[in-house]
């Protein structure tokens, strides 16, 4: 299984993996196999993932240049590709690049990562820093890509976008499902069957 | 045969780009970035100039220079995430900024560099991105014309160089430097070491010297190609 994690929480994702996890790490600047994050003392100058950071290599790393990076995504090479969001839409939709007035910092990969890798999954908190709603009925900011959500992983719960829009798959412990549907801004559909805690 | 000694001292080599000049610059964050070349470009002075880079650097590093001397009209970009004193400049309309997905940069940049004029392609459609952008429909599917990009000059980073300006470059430091390194008029090329014809081997080199003007040898390095400590 190939995987990119997005710039922000998704790339911490990194060093929670186990050495013998069988995934290969892609990240748009040019590797695939990336291995655990590096301290200052011990990085390679050379060695970084799109968001910086100081990464390693594993046995069968392989560096390219941004247009053949790209050329995976947009091919579909890559299985799963894990992105944060600042709007998800019951519908799927992604807004993560810009906030108009207050955030734009650009897009780098995130248009093509989203509308092109085989499955997207959302990292990210529940609520905005003001607690306001992630989840959304529609997005409100300009939009990364249409539909491409199936799945939001947050502290508070897993949540599937469906064709009955959003549908609650775990819920952390400790977590009420009123509290889930209170940080949520759309309708959550429940199943009759007990939910798995995490 | 002899292939021809394409040595030059940097500041020699920078002094050919002219006001209103279009610069293409390497690197992706701190790896490929051509610090000493972007230094000799500060020096020599050149105003007005488009820049296409993926991404500004961080304040006091990289293209930041160029940003701080004010001698950059136009950013060609993919993100300023950064570089907070980047989005200050585009903010307070200082410097015109024009975002592109980070592919979509490789692919015009590539397209500049192999002759054609322009690569076709769905992403972006129904996105901001796709303002001003002509669609064309290919088998029946929206496309957008992403025309090709080509530069005056570009600024390239590589580790290693021969005396012909055959380029190997080390880990994620390659990023756009190949890409960049074939779509303009004039390529400059600073490499860790320049060494003799025939010590880097064929099947380890990345850009051909066929696509270099220049070759610089930067000896010891900064502190601005080192760690950065966050």
């Amino acid at each position: 299984m190939v995987v990119n994690l997005g710039i922000g929480l998704p790339t911490k994702v990194v060093d929670h993996l186990p050495p013998d996890f069988p995934v290969c790490l892609h990240t748009e600047n040019g590797l695939t196999g990336i291995g655990p994050t590096l301290p200052a003392d011990q990085a390679n100058r050379n060695l970084i993932d799109a968001g910086g950071a100081y990464v390693s290599t594993v046995p069968g790393s392989a560096f390219f240049d941004s247009a053949t990076s790209f050329a995976m995504v947009r091919s579909g090479r890559l299985d799963l590709t894990m992105l944060g969001a600042f709007e998800v839409s019951r519908q799927g939709d992604l807004a993560n690049w810009k906030i108009p007035g207050k955030f734009s910092p650009g897009v780098g990969g995130g248009i093509e990562l989203a509308q092109k890798a085989r499955r997207v999954v959302i990292l990210t908190t529940h609520t905005d820093r003001a607690g306001n709603p992630k989840l959304k009925d529609e997005c409100t900011l300009p939009l990364t890509a249409r539909g491409c959500v199936s799945r939001i992983f947050t502290e508070m719960a897993v949540i599937d976008v469906t064709p009955k829009g959003y549908a609650l798959v775990e819920i952390a412990e400790g977590v009420s499902l009123a509290e889930v549907r209170e940080a949520t801004g759309a309708p959550l559909v429940v199943s009759d069957t007990t939910l798995p805690v995490f | 045969m002899r292939l021809p000694d394409k040595r030059c001292d940097m500041a020699a080599a920078v002094a050919h780009i002219k006001d209103g000049d279009t610069v293409m610059v390497g690197g992706f964050g701190v790896p490929g970035t051509p610090m000493a070349l972007i230094h000799a470009l500060v020096d020599h002075g050149a105003r007005d100039l488009t820049l296409i880079k993926n991404d500004a650097n961080e304040p006091g590093m990289g293209i930041d220079h160029l940003l701080q001397s004010g001698q950059v009209a136009r950013l060609i970009t993919t993100h300023l995430g950064l570089n907070s004193h980047a989005i200050d400049l585009m903010n307070s309309g200082r410097i015109k900024v024009e975002f592109n997905a980070q592919g979509i940069l490789a692919e015009r940049i590539r397209a500049g560099g192999a002759g054609i004029g322009a690569v076709l392609s769905d992403i972006g459609i129904g996105t901001e991105l796709a303002d001003g952008k002509q669609l064309v429909e290919v088998d029946g599917k929206p496309h957008l014309v992403e025309t090709a990009l080509h530069a005056d000059f570009a600024l390239i980073h590589a580790g290693r160089a021969d005396t012909f300006g055959n380029l190997a470059y080390v880990a994620t430091a390659r990023n756009f430097n190949p890409l960049m390194a074939m779509a303009a008029t004039r390529v400059i090329a600073e490499a860790e070491t320049v060494t003799p014809l025939g010590a880097l081997d064929a099947d380890a080199v990345h850009t051909s010297g066929v696509f270099v003007d220049h070759v610089t040898e930067l000896g010891a390095l900064s502190k601005e190609y080192a760690v950065v400590q966050r």
